[in-house]
């Protein structure tokens, strides 16, 4: 951590999007966690997505619940609308703002203790309903903030920086999240933005339940041999099955054949993600050898990331409940008061 | 590319631009802090070590450190954080070197003692100006019997007879000309040097030639010998005002000449009863030679800068001068781009005017150096010298300041006062002159604790501040009275600020990197890229934000354990520390680089220690 504010004189150069900021209005106050923190690099990744994206920062709202990966909302997305709930309890929250206000894109942020214990129900749940909406986890493996006992994702046979091991099975969110129904399903590395980014950046544009789990090493309780959340393990055991290339809507989209196979996907809104392949055969968009294939790498110890699965139904909660159109505080008196002949033809249409 | 060699002294050295920039190589940030910190006999010693002449520099040096200085740099980059109005500028070096002068104690016991003994080497020194004494001042404390020469009653050349007294009081010369004759000097006034054969048979061990460039450049257009009585020639008057032998002028002058003589010569001019004075240059506005300060100074004054006009004839009506005539040009660039002024053929202007100063030069002379004793000169009449050791090409014989190669300025003549002090030493000693002593080097970690730093590395967004100025009403009533007030305690500290701490360096170790990115994240300036290593011109176009100030260089490490590398683009670095701060493993540090370069007889240091010691091994000691 650090007391020193971050200066806002920035380098001559600085770019431009077409709402006129710079990467630095989307910012949040420096950031309290410890130094070298995957999660910093994660807040720099959705920084620079929203950036991209060109999202203006009110029409954000970030959600999470209780943990380091929760605290860091303050760090980035300074000018957007945030909330932090109690722990675990941050998809339960999220679903009643996305049905109260559709319009704002949803962004939320949870740890793995968060998700993964605590909130694991809730987890599941906001992931079965097709919430639309980002779910990010800073995944590391281990309790950090009560100084370092493992967490519900480490794996089996992980040490802990005390020299424990882990006798417990770990709790895969990408395998969870798949199997319950989550349309957009992605896994990063805190420690390569160039496949993180663009990862965040098709998840938001998607519609409907998005998570990327963001692997990301604790440097205080989960960064030693012997651990399988450090940089260097990831680093020697990231088996990256794509890259991604998020293309917006004005952006004609050309089919190109390319060494290693490009895959488009078209998004709701109009935009599209090209899914450069690295294993030729691994394809996002079939469900069930997808899941095979993940069973088998993290069997082999491997870390697999990139874009995993996605399932572009172009449907979501709001569809699904047929709910109203417009975000609730947009309705007029007229709407929400429509008198007692309405109250009538409903109460008739119960008999 | 390959790795940064942080051992050599010039890589970090270039880092501090205005050290760098300054000709003396005056440790600039850390005097700045010893401003700021209330030190104020430590920053000026620091400097008088350094530049000889703190006080009279504060006032009128050239500022070379300026231009260069990286705030500017910074500020230009954001112009969203300072108001509309507000140009983007450096930190007021010069006027905070003054502000340690004007605000330090009796420093005299810290200074160097005279020679307990001599060392039996005589060494005579032609003109009082900075040259000179900076010679003297280097080699007396050494033991060396120091003769120096000049033609006026009092020591300090140029500084003494050029500066006007509204920018340069006599007080400040006479204290720090008085600092170097106290160690010991022989100085003979009202000596004009007339022969250099002469000189030479009075068996000195070494003669050093700092007699400036003490000739006018005259203007030799009709008219100038009928008008003679009230054309003057601008260095020549200037000096006669400061000896008080003229004390008057017309009240309408025209200045000729766009360099800083000439501002003088206007700005003398006004207080010398000149109501009318007009500055008049042959070229544009922005191609004077004047520094741009100096111009607006003047202006300031009411003085108006006419430009693009070449004079034609001096107007006079039976002897006395009435006028001036010009002739109109204009810029015009040829295929080279080579600048050409050329009669636009409109009708001459006409200035009337009661009198004329002539400031369009200054040249060099040597007619008392026979041309037979193995002092070459070139076909320009100036001195064969090295510009290294500053010797001539007879042994033991040694040019510097104006004298060497032409007019530049007080800075540049100190630096060369230095340069042959340790020629002259080394000459005396009979060891050869190309070996020059490695300045001293020091890299030390200002890590005190988790977030502590020692030194101050907020940036503030504050603008430069003002000197504030006499009311000009007063200050163009009297040629002697100081215009510029300078910094108080208050004003001194909050410029002091500005100051980026360049020489506070971020240092990187490979071995420690953990590539977590902390760093990329959190640097401000987008200074820091981790990416794989190409060659130089081609990684500048790939970093987080393009490298296109070539001028600045990029620190690159050793491949790290993904294979690629660390690039730090030193350009706009704001030296806040806050890579260091955010980095879990201390493979940042900020580490001071003192570098400070060695002298006649010194003994050049290298401390480069390697980390910090923990804070445990401290509370063991």
């Amino acid at each position: 951590m650090t007391y020193l504010a971050k200066p806002k004189l920035h380098h001559p150069s600085l770019p431009r999007n077409a709402l006129g900021f710079t990467r630095r209005d989307y910012e949040g106050p420096v950031s309290t966690l410890c130094a070298g923190c995957g999660h910093d690099s994660i807040s720099a990744a959705i920084i620079q997505a929203f950036f991209e994206l060109a999202i203006p920062p009110h029409r954000v709202a970030k959600l999470s619940g209780i943990g380091c990966s929760s605290k860091t909302p303050t760090y980035f997305l300074g000018q957007s609308h945030g909330f932090n709930s109690v722990h675990g309890r941050m998809p339960s929250v999220l679903t009643g703002a996305n049905l109260a206000n559709r319009d704002l894109i949803y962004l939320g942020i949870s740890g793995d203790g968060d998700s993964a214990s605590i909130g694991l129900g809730q987890f599941a749940h906001i992931m079965r309903r097709g919430v639309n909406m980002t779910y990010i986890v800073e995944n590391n493996g281990v309790y950090g903030l009560t100084k370092g006992q493992f967490s519900a994702t480490a794996d089996k046979g992980s040490k802990s920086k005390a020299g424990y091991s882990n006798e417990d099975e770990p709790i895969d969110l990408v395998m969870l999240a798949v199997t319950l129904g989550a349309t957009f399903v992605a896994r990063g590395f805190s420690g390569d933005k160039g496949q993180l980014v663009p990862l965040i950046k098709a998840a938001v544009q998607h519609k409907g339940a998005a998570i990327v789990d963001v692997v990301s090493p604790c440097v205080a309780f989960n960064n030693h041999p012997g651990s399988t959340k450090s940089y260097d393990y990831v680093r020697a055991h990231n088996d990256t099955v794509n890259f991604l290339d998020y293309m917006p809507e004005r952006e004609p989209i050309v089919a190109r054949s390319e060494p290693g196979g490009v895959q488009t996907v078209v998004l709701h809104d109009g935009g599209a993600i090209r899914v450069r392949r690295v294993d030729e055969s691994y394809d996002p968009t079939d469900k069930v050898s997808a899941m095979a294939y993940l069973e088998a790498r993290r069997e082999a110890g491997e870390v697999v990331t990139g874009l995993l699965f996605v399932n572009e139904c172009d449907a979501d909660l709001h569809d699904a409940q047929n709910t109203v159109g417009v975000p609730l505080n947009a309705l007029s008196d007229a709407e929400l008061v429509p008198g007692s002949a309405a109250l009538a033809k409903v109460n008739a249409s119960l008999r | 590319m390959s790795p940064t060699d942080i051992a050599n002294p010039d890589y970090f050295h270039k880092v501090v631009d205005c050290q760098w920039a300054c000709p003396a190589h005056t440790p600039v940030p850390e005097y700045i802090r010893l401003i700021a910190q209330g030190r104020y006999d430590d920053a000026y010693l620091i400097n008088w070590k350094s530049n000889v002449f703190p006080g009279i520099l504060g006032r009128t040096c050239d500022r070379p450190c300026e231009p260069a200085c990286r705030r500017t740099r910074v500020e230009e980059g954001s112009p969203e954080h300072r108001r509309a109005s507000a140009r983007p500028e450096p930190v007021a070096i010069c006027r905070l070197k003054r502000a340690a002068a004007d605000m330090k104690g009796d420093i005299r016991e810290r200074l160097p003692r005279r020679a307990a003994q001599g060392n039996g080497k005589r060494v005579a020194l032609v003109g009082a100006g900075p040259a000179s004494l900076t010679v003297a001042r280097d080699l007396a404390p050494l033991g060396y019997h120091c003769v120096v020469f000049d033609r006026d009653a009092k020591a300090g050349g140029m500084m003494r007879t050029q500066i006007p007294k509204f920018r340069l009081p006599d007080a400040i010369i006479d204290e720090e000309v008085g600092y170097v004759l106290d160690l010991g000097i022989e100085f003979r006034p009202g000596v004009e040097v007339g022969s250099m054969r002469e000189l030479l048979a009075q068996g000195f061990d070494a003669v050093f030639v700092g007699s400036g460039a003490p000739r006018g450049r005259d203007l030799d257009i009709p008219g100038r010998r009928e008008a003679a009585k009230n054309i003057h020639i601008g260095i020549d008057w200037l000096s006669s005002v400061s000896f008080g032998h003229v004390g008057r002028i017309g009240r309408r002058v025209v200045v000729l000449g766009g360099g800083n003589t000439a501002m003088d010569c206007c700005r003398s001019a006004r207080r010398l009863g000149g109501e009318e004075v007009h500055v008049v240059v042959r070229s544009g506005f922005d191609e004077m030679k004047a520094s741009p300060w100096e111009k607006e100074d003047a202006m300031h004054e009411g003085i108006p800068i006419h430009n693009y006009l070449v004079p034609k004839a001096f107007v006079h009506d039976g002897g006395k001068l009435v006028g001036i005539t010009f002739d109109k040009v204009e810029a015009r660039y040829d295929a080279k781009g080579r600048r050409e002024l050329v009669p636009t053929g409109e009708p001459e202007v006409r200035f009337d005017c009661d009198d004329v100063l002539v400031a369009v030069g200054q040249e060099n002379a040597f007619p008392w150096v026979e041309r037979d004793l193995g002092v070459e000169f070139d076909k320009w009449g100036m001195p064969v010298v090295d510009r290294i050791t500053m010797a001539s090409t007879r042994p033991g014989v040694f040019f510097g300041g104006d004298a060497a190669f032409g007019p530049k300025n007080i800075i540049w003549a100190v630096a060369h006062g230095h340069d042959a002090a340790i020629s002259i030493d080394r000459h005396c000693r009979g060891e050869d002159l190309r070996q020059r002593p490695p300045p001293t080097f020091q890299l030390v970690s200002q890590k005190m604790g988790i977030h502590e730093w020692s030194y101050d590395n907020a940036i503030t967004p504050e603008r430069r501040h003002r000197v504030p100025l006499k009311d000009t009403v007063i200050a163009l009533k009297s040629i002697k009275v100081e215009v510029e007030l300078g910094f108080d305690a208050k004003l001194a500290w909050s410029e002091a600020q500005r100051c980026l701490n360049c020489d506070v360096q971020t240092v990187f170790a490979d071995k420690l990197c953990i590539e977590c990115d902390a760093c990329v994240d959190i640097c401000p300036m987008d200074c820091i890229t981790f990416t794989a290593d190409g060659d130089e011109p081609e990684l500048r176009t790939r970093l987080h934000a393009p490298a296109v100030n070539l001028a600045q260089d990029l620190y690159v490490s050793g491949a790290l354990k993904t294979g690629r590398v660390m690039v730090k683009d030193e350009d706009v670095c704001l030296h806040c520390g806050l890579c260091a701060e955010r980095c879990p493993t201390g493979a940042w540090d900020m580490k001071k680089s003192y570098i400070e370069m060695t002298h006649a007889g010194g003994t050049p240091r290298v401390h480069l220690p390697g980390r910090a010691p923990a804070p445990a091994a401290l509370a063991a000691d």
